[in-house]
Formats: structure tokens, sequence, C-alpha cells
């Protein structure tokens, strides 16, 4: 079995984010990446399928030089192999991404899951996943809780509003990790010595034949919320039914 | 003339709150690029969903009723929405951002060949010139962006928008067929979280509890009395879920639901910017937390320093106390 797994470097997700200036973009001078959560829970699914399946686990992420280390630290996990495909931030929106993924996929040839994880924390999109299925004409089941994997199918439950729903996927499918899916493992120190010598390969868009590199949703401008003031501290259950009933009169 | 075309959200035979506030920036879209909306209803034996819609200035209410459709599955619904919208030259589809919308949305933008914008808060500009506002890292930045393709996918944020009102007039039925295809995933079942309280994303006052609650018999002996007061449904931080207190269903913030009531009182939550991305946009926010430091009093209009498991009782009767 082949599982490839899409990993996306985020800022530090509690990190306050400053932006530019004139509000083109988020100021990313001396932010600290970290590997966005719902891949690493993506990752660490692949792992725990790779355990009980003996699968080759392959990380992607798309992106500069600087999205090596989110590869290096899925193989530190104990991902076999990655791939770094070669785009600037700026030039890339989820449809793209997608594209991208599709392309990585039929470049591998025999993948059975891809595991995604269900949004980026940074743009919050919540679309990559779905997006690569309809590319790929695959059954996807997003926002996963639980997965098992047997003779051929994906049994996936997964968080929708109003309780659970399991679906059942033949392979190849996609799938995109919520955080109850698992508890990510950290990477051992064997682990992270044997990550250095694991390959990385490096493929560029024209490697993928992807020529149609235009956006479709593009960012105008940033801005940050009107920030929410702090209101009174009350002294006593008394006085805050007196403030809900006579000030705020919600009540 | 710009067609749009809005999914209906129902559940268990009921029409979702989410489907007024999607037809509202629908209406608000209409004026702003000249043209009308019609309203999709997906599913079977959903007759009477498609009638409690005829009165909010469809064009048409279009019905695709069949055995395809009996659970819903993202990959017949996006196919039926990309049809209906080729079918009738729509340049905008839209659902609310609950998780049917946003499973099933992206699919139809790839069908489409249009770009997607996810939990759309509002508009701006007109014609070619339309821009769209949607939250990113949390809700810690609003973005606006344009969309570079004929059409657009739009997933809307509910509780941006106010429920639409009816406009009057009757808008006709008809029933639409399509192709929808075979499904490769199949629906195995669905564990529903059954509850008399209201829909946390429809409630007008939610009260939610988090880790400082100790255990799941302990968040329910506090927060039931609470929501029982003040007619509320309950809601909770990630941190309590995970801990198994409650049902993924309760989860607001960031992954969870976003909820903007009259009324928000949370209970033991830190206020970590996961969850107050959920509840920041509420009218009104209480806090009760033990620690003076917590995050969550920075943007509480009422902040009750204390131990929960003395004051929310006390909430809960002196509320009940003061509504009677
Ligand atoms: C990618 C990502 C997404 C996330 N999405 C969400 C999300 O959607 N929603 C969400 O909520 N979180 C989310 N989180 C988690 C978030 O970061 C916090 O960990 C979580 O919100 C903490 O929950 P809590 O406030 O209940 O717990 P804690 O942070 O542990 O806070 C418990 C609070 O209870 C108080 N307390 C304890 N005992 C008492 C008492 N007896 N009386 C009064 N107060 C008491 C404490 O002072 C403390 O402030 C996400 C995290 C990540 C990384
Ligand atoms: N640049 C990227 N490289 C690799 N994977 C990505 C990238 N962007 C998004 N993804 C994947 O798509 C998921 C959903 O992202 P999004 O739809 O942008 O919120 C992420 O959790 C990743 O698994």
């Amino acid at each position: 079995m082949k599982i490839l797994v899409a990993a996306k470097r985020v800022i530090d997700p509690d990190a306050r984010i400053k932006l530019l200036p004139d509000g083109s973009g988020v100021d990313v001078q001396s932010v600290e990446y970290k590997v966005n959560p719902f891949c690493e829970n993506a990752i660490e699914e692949a792992l725990a399928l790779k355990e009980e399946h003996d699968a080759e686990v392959v990380i992607v992420s798309i992106g500069p030089d600087d999205v090596t280390p989110t590869i290096r630290s899925g193989l530190a996990m104990g991902a076999d192999r990655g791939i770094r495909v070669e785009s600037e931030d700026a030039a890339l929106d989820s449809d793209l991404v997608a594209r991208i993924l599709a392309g990585v996929f039929k470049h591998e040839g025999d993948v059975d899951i891809v595991l995604l994880g269900k949004q980026a924390v940074d743009g919050d999109n919540n679309q990559v996943g779905q997006l690569l299925a309809q590319y790929l004409e695959l059954p996807q089941a997003c926002f996963a809780s639980e997965v098992k994997v047997s003779g051929g199918s994906a049994t996936v439950t997964r968080e929708v509003d109003g309780g659970l729903e399991t679906l059942e996927l033949p392979l190849p499918a996609v799938i995109t990790a919520d955080l109850r899916l698992n508890e990510p493992r950290y990477a051992s120190l064997p682990g992270i010595m044997k990550a250095k010598r694991k390959p990385i390969d490096e493929l560029s868009l024209a490697d993928l034949g992807i020529t149609d590199t235009a956006l479709k949703v593009e960012v105008v401008r940033l801005e940050e919320p009107p920030a929410r003031h702090a209101g009174v501290m009350v002294e006593s259950v008394d006085q805050l039914i007196d403030k809900l009933v006579n000030v705020a009169k919600v009540l | 003339m710009a067609r749009i075309l809005v999914f209906a959200d129902h559940h268990d035979g009921e029409l979702k709150k989410s489907t007024l506030q999607t037809i509202t920036l629908a209406r608000e879209l209409a004026g702003r690029v000249g043209g009308g909306f019609d309203i999709v209803v997906l599913g079977q034996g959903v007759g009477s969903i498609a009638q409690q819609l005829t009165g909010y200035g469809a064009e048409r209410v279009l019905v695709v009723d069949g055995p395809a459709f009996e659970h819903y599955l993202a990959e017949p619904s996006s196919k039926a929405l990309a049809q209906l919208a080729k079918s009738g030259s729509a340049s905008f589809v839209l659902a609310s951002s609950g998780t049917t919308g946003k499973d099933m949305l992206p699919r139809v933008a790839a069908l489409l060949g249009f770009g997607m914008v996810a939990e759309c808060t509002g508009l701006a500009g007109s014609g070619s010139d339309l821009l769209y506002k949607r939250p990113m890292y949390a809700g810690n930045i609003i973005a606006t962006v344009k969309v570079n393709t004929p059409g657009a996918v739009i997933s809307v944020r509910g509780s941006e928008f106010a429920a639409a009102t009816e406009s009057g007039g009757t808008s006709p039925v008809e029933s639409a067929s399509v192709d929808p295809g075979t499904p490769k995933a199949s629906f195995v079942r669905f564990d529903g979280v059954k509850s008399e309280r209201p829909e946390l994303t429809e409630a007008d006052v939610v009260v939610a509890g988090g880790r400082g609650l100790k255990d799941g018999e302990n968040f329910f002996k506090i927060m039931e009395p609470l929501a029982d007061a003040l007619g509320a449904a309950i809601g909770a931080s990630r941190a309590a879920v995970d801990s198994g207190f409650c049902a993924n269903d309760y989860q607001v913030g960031q992954t969870g639901k976003v909820v903007a009531p009259k009324l928000y009182i949370a209970v033991a939550i830190s206020g970590a910017i996961q969850h107050l991305a959920g509840m920041k946009n509420s009218k009104c926010i209480v806090a009760i937390n033990k620690d003076p430091e917590a995050p969550i009093f920075q943007v509480a209009d009422y902040g009750l320093v204390g131990d929960a498991f003395k004051l929310a009782p006390e909430l809960a009767e002196k509320a009940a106390a003061a509504r009677s």
C-alpha cells in the first residue's frame, strides 16, 4: 500500500499575526513556522496505517525551500520519503495546490490513500482535499475522526453537524483529518537522525505537466478585524444579573 | 443577468436556519451583480422543505428528489449542483458553511472550473468588481479576495447574516432531474446527537463549558440548569470535547461551530484564540473563570472571577428568577 500525505507549514498558530503596513500580506520576518496541526494528524494516521498494513508513506509539501523542514519532521516521525514541489506561497491558491497534488498522485502512479489536513490554519480554506478528490474523481471522507482500512476499502467516521457519520470508500480515496483522529507522535532522536538520510525529491510544476498557474482566488488586501474591547468585571452574580437585565438588556 | 443557485441545507426533515442566512447573502449578491436566485433542495421526500422556501423571493425552488439523495454524499450532491448550475447558466453557487457545504462545495467548484470563497462574511464592490470578505488565521485577519473565474462558489458563514424573512409572492416549485452518477463512497450510518435544546448555531443564547468542569458528569450537572434557565443551547471548548465530556457537535471555535448569539456565557473556558474564533462576534459575552488572568476576560463584556461550581448554579437560579 502507498499513502501520500500532503503537509503544509503554517505560521505558529498561537503567535500573533502581524500585517505588512500596506495590508498586502502577513509580515513573515521573524515568524516561526510549524507543521499545520491537522497535517500532523494526517501524518500520524498514515504512520498508524503503515504499522498495520506495511505501507510506504510519502510526505508531499508545496512551497519554497523552507517547507523542507516540514517534510523532514514527517520523515522523523517515521515516513519513508518526501517530495517537495517548488513554488512560492503567494503563487498558490487552494485550487492550484489541489491540481499540483493531483499531478503528484499521477506521477507516483500507485497511491492507495491520500491523507490531508481538513484545513490549513493560516488560510482556513478547508477545500484542498475536496478539490483534489474531484480532480481525481475519487471518493472522499472529510473531517475524519476514525479510519479503518481492510481489503481494499476504508471505513471512515466523520465529525459532522449533528453527530458522527460513517462512510465506506473503495481505495484509492481521499481522507482529510480532523483533530480527534489521533494524537500525533513525537519524533524520537534516532528517528530524527534517520530522517536526515531519507530522500526528498524536488519537482517543478513543469515536471508534473502543470502549465495553467493562474490563480482562481486572489487576496486583494488583509486587515485586522475591529478589536473587541474588554468590558467590566463584576463582583457578584447579583451584579451580573443587574447588568444583563438593565444594561445589556439580554435577559 | 447573473443567476445564483442557493443550496438549501436541511437535516432530519428540518430546514436549517443557516439556509435563510444564506438567502440573505444571495439577495445582497443579486443586488450587486444584477439578477435573481433559485433555491435547490436535494434529498428524498423533501417536498415539505421546498414548500417552506417559496416565500423568499426565489425565481424558482428546484427540487431534486430521489433515493440517490436519501443520505447526503459528496459525489452525487456536487454533481447535481454543478449540473443545475450549468443548465441554468448560474454563475454563483452558494451554501452555508456547515459541514455539508464545506464537504460538497469545493467539488462543485472543481466541476464548474470556478474559484471558491470559503466562509464568506460579506461583499464589497459590484458587477465585475465584486469583492468578498472572509476570515483567515482563526479570524484574526479579515481578507478581501477577488475571484478570477467567470463565476464563484461561496460558502456562507451564517452567523454573520440575519435570517431572511419572507418577502411576499410565491416562488414556483419545480422538480429538476439530474444524473447523479454512481457514487464510489457509500453511506454506512449516522450517529446523531439528540437534544431537545435549540441548535447551537441557531440559538439566541449559548452557554459553553470548558475543561475546568472536570468531567462529563460535572459538565452536564453545571451546564444543563444554566441552559434550562436561559433557554440556551449548550456549547463546549475543544478541550471539553477531547476529554470526552460531550459530543463533537458541541464544539465552538476554529475547528467547530461559529456562533454569534445575543448572549454567550463561557464557563471555565480559558479563551484560546481558536475558541475565540468561534464566538467573539457574539453580542454580549459573559465569562466565569477562577483565573483573573484568563484571556477570555479580554473579550468579555462582563467577567466574573470565581469557582464555576458555585457561581454557575447561583447564576442559573437568579437568571431564571429574573426572566420569570
Ligand atoms: C488547530 C487547532 C484548532 C483548535 N480548535 C479549537 C476549537 O475549535 N475550539 C476550541 O475551544 N479550542 C480549539 N483548539 C484548542 C485551544 O487551543 C485550547 O486548547 C482550548 O480551547 C482550551 O479549552 P479550555 O479553555 O476548556 O481548557 P483550558 O485552557 O484548560 O482552560 C480551562 C479554564 O478553566 C478554568 N477553571 C478551572 N477550574 C475552574 C473552576 N472550578 N471554576 C472556574 N474556572 C475554572 C481555568 O482557569 C482555565 O482558564 C484548537 C487548537 C488547535 C491547535
Ligand atoms: N502548500 C501546500 N503543500 C502541501 N499540502 C498543502 C498545501 N496547502 C494545503 N495543503 C493540504 O491541504 C489541506 C487543506 O488546506 P486548505 O484547504 O488550504 O485549508 C492542508 O491541511 C494540507 O494537507
